[in-house]
């Protein structure tokens, strides 16, 4: 076992672990762990844009931007939060291209920016020109740019290192209201050796990205597993709104793989069988380019009721096919290249097969607008933060708009660089206790004791059942039957998670292992998804209860804390905070 | 994105593939030396539309989960999964087994010219490091505007291919000079000073062709086109290669 002392580590190097670290390397000794290469995160992606009320070719600004955030996330954002991230926006932006972030430009050499869904001019008016990208591949440039400031900035990281712990200096399930918790650090497994580190740190950042394969159907890669969340949960830390996940409209229909909503930006339109812009119905204003829980649900409905295109009729076509070819080159390169490659379908003369995929948490752990940790309704964990989508603030409430959660990770990224290496500038770190790898010590030792044992499940097939199950049961539409089946679901795959045997018994590069332990996150996340769901008696936002399918603020209106205990999840609840937007029947 | 065992889109026929790879493990097997490499073959039943990399995690998933590899997005944006590809560096990701002559075994090896870690997992800390050494990183001098630097949209076109790069290694790794000389940075490091020497707010293009115009440099690409044919993002890397040795003889830009 190897022990390393920093001010600050950061775990996780996508768009907010590194936002993060560009703010806190310059301040203090930091290092990011992460358990990909920093330019393999999945901020690299990301599509569509990123938000700003710029105005570089339409009037607008950052108090309609916030309004949209609110309506969008149906009223449970806090909004004391959207007003801080849409008014940092702009300089979030500008700060990213003056980092060299290769934006597309105006005719003048300004940033150009389209249309996203949800986006509006002065409250609802007509959609508004807000995001601010580069083709179709905005989060690949975000990410690359941040790793290259990294790289100038010479910033350290420990590359495929797998956080699989975190240390308080005590007990968050036992400790009072307004006693002190610090963190202590995390302790890591290397990938490449298979060795057991510790890292004491003043401050730890949790940027650990989503959790989109707890569903079978997900625009999320293979690594998106939750960690950072599992990991705080298992701590005794809440979990914040976690029943609240998005299902985008357009994954390319049976693979998930994402086609960004600035095709609909740029004029693309959804179709059903009979060839209807069917949008027209559900959302009179502003159609297609309605909040993505309205266009997912709109289009599971239209499949529901037989007007699903294909020989199962089970999915819709978006439609590009009235646009300039030169135009689809110009601006969705990627993303019709996707439609060729895995499809073998040409946007240019063909509608594209797509179907709604799992592909965003709005919840995750709860943090203060500084992102500091809360491990209860007002208490913070002293020195420990959370950015970006592992993080709940709330900017997005029941439904993120499209290009907010690329402007979430760098707005609150950078708050939370800024706030650790603050906080570790006046701290001192609690000792390492002697023991403290040894639950991760045992855990690994445990699993690599199952390799030729008596155990016979796989984690593939455990893993399967899970998505399958998930997709199924607490997906677009959720009952208190198929949230019912599912928990009863997951419990029986717990058991079956009890008797896995994996294969690979080697120190170096043990992949097979860390599915395992990926799986056991997973799980835990699932419950934990479906026990907000099951007790959240409304339908808002993401969260649509067909047996309670209209929203309820006198009861509702409100953010799920989810704790785990030995006998399961507990639930409480956290007030929104309300400043100026009262809530109002989101109609578009 | 991710995988789904089903069928995608309508009715899609199955396929039986060979799938012969390239192994080695460091810790040895039962069977097996440390470190020694040999190939391996394994039966698969596949979709039509299914990718290498569904492949080798059926065979992770189903046989054998020792059988390691990197991957993460599954959709060809992270770059993690650049492999050998019948003789051919590809993403496992991107490359379609029907589109591989399915009714010979298809073979996997590790990318060439990087020390094999296990199986098909190879050292990229080299290839970082040319990465990291020709100035990955807008240079400028003199105080930041408040609003953001204007550049034209032809401008901005000038160095739009190498902004695409994922870092996957493809390139360099398919590269005669870079396997056999091991001084030479390889195409993709010359991709990534290109991103920023035909940036038009960059001001550090003459410290980057000083780089490169070392002996580890550009004049050492004999052009061989390998590396434009493995591009899995289609940049046109001999012409990016081309146009730095151009900035370099004629001073222009
Ligand atoms: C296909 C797609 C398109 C999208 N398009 C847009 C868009 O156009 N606009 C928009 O605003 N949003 C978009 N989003 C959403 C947005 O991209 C993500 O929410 C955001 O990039 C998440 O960034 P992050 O830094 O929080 O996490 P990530 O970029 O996912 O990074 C997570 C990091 O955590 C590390 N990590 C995880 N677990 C561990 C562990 N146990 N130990 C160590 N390290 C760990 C990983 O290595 C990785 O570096 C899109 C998402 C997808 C999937
Ligand atoms: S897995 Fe990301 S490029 Fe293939």
């Amino acid at each position: 076992m190897t022990a390393h002392e920093y001010d600050v580590v950061i775990v996780g190097a996508g768009g907010a672990g590194m936002r993060a670290a560009l703010e806190s390397s310059q301040r203090a000794s930091t290092a990011v762990l992460t358990k990909l290469y920093p330019t393999r995160s999945h901020t690299g992606a990301a599509q569509g844009g990123m938000s700003a009320a710029l105005s570089n070719v339409e009037d607008d600004n950052a108090e309609w931007h916030t309004f949209d955030t609110i309506k969008g996330g149906d009223y449970l954002v806090d909004q004391d939060a959207a007003e801080i991230m849409c008014r940092e926006a702009i300089d979030a932006v500008l700060d990213l291209e003056k980092m060299g972030l290769p934006f597309n430009r105006t005719e003048d050499g300004h940033i150009d920016q389209r249309r996203f869904g949800g986006h509006t001019r002065n409250h609802g008016e007509a959609a508004v020109r807000r995001a601010c990208y580069a083709a179709d591949r905005t989060g690949h440039m975000i990410l690359q740019t941040l790793y290259q400031q990294c790289v100038k900035q010479e910033v350290e990281f420990f590359n495929e290192f797998y956080v699989l712990d975190l240390i308080l200096d005590a007990d968050a399930t036992k400790a009072r209201k307004g006693a002190d918790v610090s963190v202590v650090g995390v302790v890591a497994y290397e990938l490449s050796t298979g060795a057991i580190h510790t890292f004491r740190a003043k401050s730890v950042i949790f940027a650990t990205g989503g959790a989109g394969k707890v569903f079978k159907t997900t625009s999320n890669a293979h690594t998106l597993t939750g960690d950072g969340m599992a990991l705080a949960l298992r701590r005794g830390l809440p979990l914040e709104d976690m029943e609240f996940f998005q299902f985008h409209p357009t994954g390319l229909a049976g693979l998930g793989i994402l086609l960004s909503e600035a095709a609909r930006g740029e004029g693309a339109i959804l179709r059903n069988s009979t060839g209807e812009r069917f949008m027209e119905r559900y959302a009179p204003t502003i159609k297609d380019l309605a909040p993505r829980d309205m266009v997912a649900r709109a289009m599971a409905n239209e499949v529901r009721e037989g007007r699903g295109c294909g020989p199962h009729k089970d999915y819709v076509l978006l439609d590009l096919t009235h646009l300039e070819p030169a135009h689809i080159d110009a601006k969705l390169p990627d993303i019709t290249e996707f439609a060729r490659t895995y499809l073998g379908i040409e946007p240019y003369y063909e509608p594209v097969p797509v179907f709604p995929t799992a592909h965003y948490a709005m919840g995750g752990i709860p943090t203060t607008v500084r992102g500091e940790v809360l491990r209860n309704n007002t208490d913070v964990v002293k020195g420990l933060f959370a950015a970006g989508e592992c993080a709940c603030v709330s900017v997005h409430g029941a439904n993120r708009l499209g290009t907010n959660s690329l402007l979430d990770i760098n707005v609150f990224g950078r708050r939370a660089g800024i706030a650790a290496a603050e906080y570790a500038a006046t701290a001192e770190a609690p000792p390492m206790p002697a023991d403290a790898a040894d639950a991760v010590t045992t855990q690994v030792a445990t699993m690599r004791a199952t390799v030729g044992g008596a155990g016979t499940e796989r984690v593939a097939d455990i893993r399967k059942a899970l998505q399958e199950t998930m997709d199924r049961d607490v997906q677009v539409f959720r009952t208190n039957a198929s949230l019912t089946d599912a928990k009863k679901k997951i419990a029986a795959l717990r058991e079956r998670y009890a008797s896995i045997a994996i294969h690979d018994r080697g120190e170096r590069f043990n992949t097979d292992l860390l599915e395992a332990i990926e799986l056991g996150f997973l799980l835990d996340l699932s419950d934990v998804v479906v026990a907000g769901a099951l007790a959240r008696k409304e339908s808002r936002g993401g969260h649509y209860r067909e047996d309670f399918p209209t929203r309820d603020d006198e009861n509702f209106m409100r953010h799920t804390m989810a704790y785990a205990r030995p006998n399961g999840i507990k639930l409480d609840y956290k007030p929104v905070v309300v400043t100026r937007y009262q809530p109002m029947e989101r109609k578009y | 994105m991710t995988v789904t065992e089903d069928a995608p889109v309508g009715e899609i026929a199955t396929l039986n593939v060979t799938i012969r790879i390239k192994r080695m493990n460091p810790e040895g097997t039962p069977a097996r030396a440390p470190g020694e490499s040999y190939w391996e073959e394994f039966h698969v039943e596949a979709h039509a539309t299914d990718r290498v990399l569904d492949a080798l995690h059926t065979i992770k998933w189903q046989e054998d989960g020792s059988l390691t590899f990197r991957r993460s997005c599954a959709h060809g944006v992270c770059g993690s999964d650049a492999m050998r590809i019948n003789a051919k560096n590809r993403l496992a990701c991107k490359a379609l087994l029907k589109d591989l002559n399915p009714s010979r075994p298809i073979t996997v090896e590790p990318i060439a010219g990087l020390p094999v870690v296990k199986d098909l997992v190879v050292d990229m800390e080299p290839f970082f490091a040319s990465y990291r050494e020709i100035m990955p990183f807008l240079v400028t001098t003199g105080h930041a505007p408040t609003r953001e630097r204007l550049q034209s949209p032809e401008d901005r076109a000038k160095f739009d291919d190498t902004t695409k790069c994922i870092l996957c290694a493809a390139c360099t790794t398919a590269c005669p000079v870079f396997w056999t000389d091991g001084q030479y940075f390889g195409p993709q490091a010359i991709v990534g000073a290109h991103r920023f020497i035909f940036d038009s707010r960059d001001e550090g293009q003459w410290d980057r062709l000083e780089i490169l115009n070392d002996k580890a440099g550009v004049w050492k690409c004999r052009t061989a086109f390998n590396c434009t044919e493995a591009c899995p993002r289609g940049i046109e890397v001999t012409k990016a290669i081309s146009e730095v040795k151009r900035a370099l003889t004629t001073g222009e830009f």
